[in-house]
């Protein structure tokens, strides 16, 4: 096969569709059965599908930050697949929020990734969190894995069989994701005292965030009810105890920090976001709505 | 919707068998255990694949790649379907691919560890590694990073000749 330039071989071109990463395939559930099961509220399911997809999508964008930041290059190469790993569950929950949202139906990953303000974004506050240092990191990767690993493993058995099968796959890859944070954990805490210090304070960072992790939305209470969804206030035992073995293990305490407050009670999966949540947004979306008919 | 099983899939099938993993090019779709089905829906040939991982880049040229050859080989209105249910695991990889793997120096997978239902357990201590180096043949290995180039492998160190090598992760 000859081509008069150099980039023709590298875009899709009918029959000759070849080599071409970003082209073409565009829906990650093309092909899946995405009924909405008939007792299963279609809006819920797409509201809650948002919520879990949110958490993935921002904190992946976190991760990505650490490339050509992280301390080492295998750390890099680990960051950088945890968030492609993210990545690829926000991509599938996104896509089934859309086959299932009865308001606009179809709508794609990539018009709720990008053409969403911030008040319509679901995630929890400590998803989207100014980067801080690596303890900062290994503190709320812990956290958000083990919170996200206890959620998925609930949601295996849910009574939408989209989000079962996501969850399956997904409990796999959160599984290295905790244990890839525990034991960074375990070395930092019990290394030298500036590793210490540094994990203490990224603790210290984040755990104001901690408790809105486990205050079930209504959205969430409804789908629990449903058992389409999972109950985040069920998954605190298995959070305590196992982030409570790795501190442990790591020589360090839970971090005693007064939880901080929402607006009048509303938090991320109500819209309401801190102030780095905008800044996060402009990054993420701008190349999209700069120029929203382009193709790569 | 008449489903048909018959020489033309068989023929397509065949076809599909021989399309490549984009990351590990020594192994087929077949090898890799990623190609499910390949079937004949109204006249039209659809081929299911699973992915690896949930955000492995590499699926958008598997399809492509599916229709291109099924394309060449004659076929119109290729149709290329996702399945997520079960989701795949390395214990699906061929007998014959973990042979080409290790010809090309990338160590097979051992078993992929069983899921119980409950909690899943924590791992303070990471594993050894299991498998021998393609290399020099020694279980003498050790871990440099539990994650690699792609999402599906890892970077150990043979203690025995000393060469570093790729794993397939065990998921």
């Amino acid at each position: 096969m000859s081509f008069d330039n150099a980039f023709e071989g590298l875009v899709e071109a009918g029959e000759d569709a070849r080599w071409a990463f970003g082209t073409g395939f565009e829906d990650p559930l093309s092909g899946v059965d995405t009924t909405v099961p008939s007792d299963v509220d279609g809006a819920d399911l797409a509201a809650y599908c948002l919520m879990l997809g949110d958490d993935a999508l921002v904190f992946s964008h976190r991760l990505q930050q650490w490339c050509t930041n992280a301390p080492e290059l295998e750390e890099e190469v680990a960051l950088a697949n945890i968030g492609l790993d993210l990545l690829g569950q926000a991509r599938l929950l996104l896509a089934r929020a859309g086959r299932a949202d009865p308001v606009s139906p179809g709508r794609g990953e990539d018009s709720y990734a990008f053409f969403r303000d911030e008040h319509e974004f679901r995630n929890v506050r400590l998803a989207e969190l100014e980067r801080g240092d690596f303890g900062e990191l290994i503190a709320r990767l812990l956290v958000f894995s083990t919170w996200r690993l206890a959620l998925f493993q609930a949601l295996t058995a849910s009574r939408d069989p989209v989000l079962a099968a996501v969850a399956a796959k997904g409990v796999k890859e959160l599984t290295y994701h905790r244990d890839h944070a525990a034991r960074w954990a375990v070395r930092l805490g019990d290394g030298t005292s500036s590793s210490r210090d540094r994990l203490s304070a990224g603790l210290a960072e984040i755990w104001p965030y901690v408790p809105e992790l486990f205050v079930p939305h209504e959205v969430e209470a409804r789908m629990a009810e449903a058992r389409v969804g999972a109950d985040p206030a069920a998954a605190r035992a298995e959070f305590d105890d196992v982030v409570g073995r790795v501190l442990a293990a790591a020589t360090l305490t839970r971090p005693e920090v007064a939880p901080r407050a929402g607006v009048s009670g509303r938090t991320g999966r109500d819209g309401v976001h801190t102030e780095a949540m905008g800044y996060l947004l402009a990054e993420l979306q701008s190349v999209a709505r700069t120029h929203p008919e382009a193709t790569w | 919707m008449t489903r048909t099983d018959s020489a033309t899939t068989d023929r397509a099938r065949a076809v599909a068998e021989t399309v490549t993993d984009p990351e590990l090019p020594m192994l087929t779709l077949a090898d890799l255990g990623v190609l499910r089905e390949v079937s004949e829906v109204d006249g039209r040939v659809v081929v299911s694949i699973t992915p690896t991982y949930t955000g492995c880049p590499a699926m958008d040229t598997m399809r492509d790649d599916l229709v291109h050859a099924l394309e060449t080989a004659g076929y119109r209105g290729v149709e290329v379907r996702t399945v997520l249910h079960p989701a795949w695991s390395s214990d699906w990889i061929s007998e014959d691919g973990r042979g080409k793997l290790t010809e090309a120096g990338i160590a097979p997978p051992g078993p992929a560890p069983r899921r119980t239902p409950g909690p899943v357990p924590l791992t303070l201590v990471p594993p050894a590694p299991r498998g021998a180096c393609p290399h020099c043949g020694s279980t003498d290995t050790e871990t440099v990073s539990e994650f690699g180039a792609t999402a599906c492998r890892a970077l150990r160190r043979c203690r025995a000749c000393g060469e570093p090598f790729e794993q397939v992760k065990e998921i």
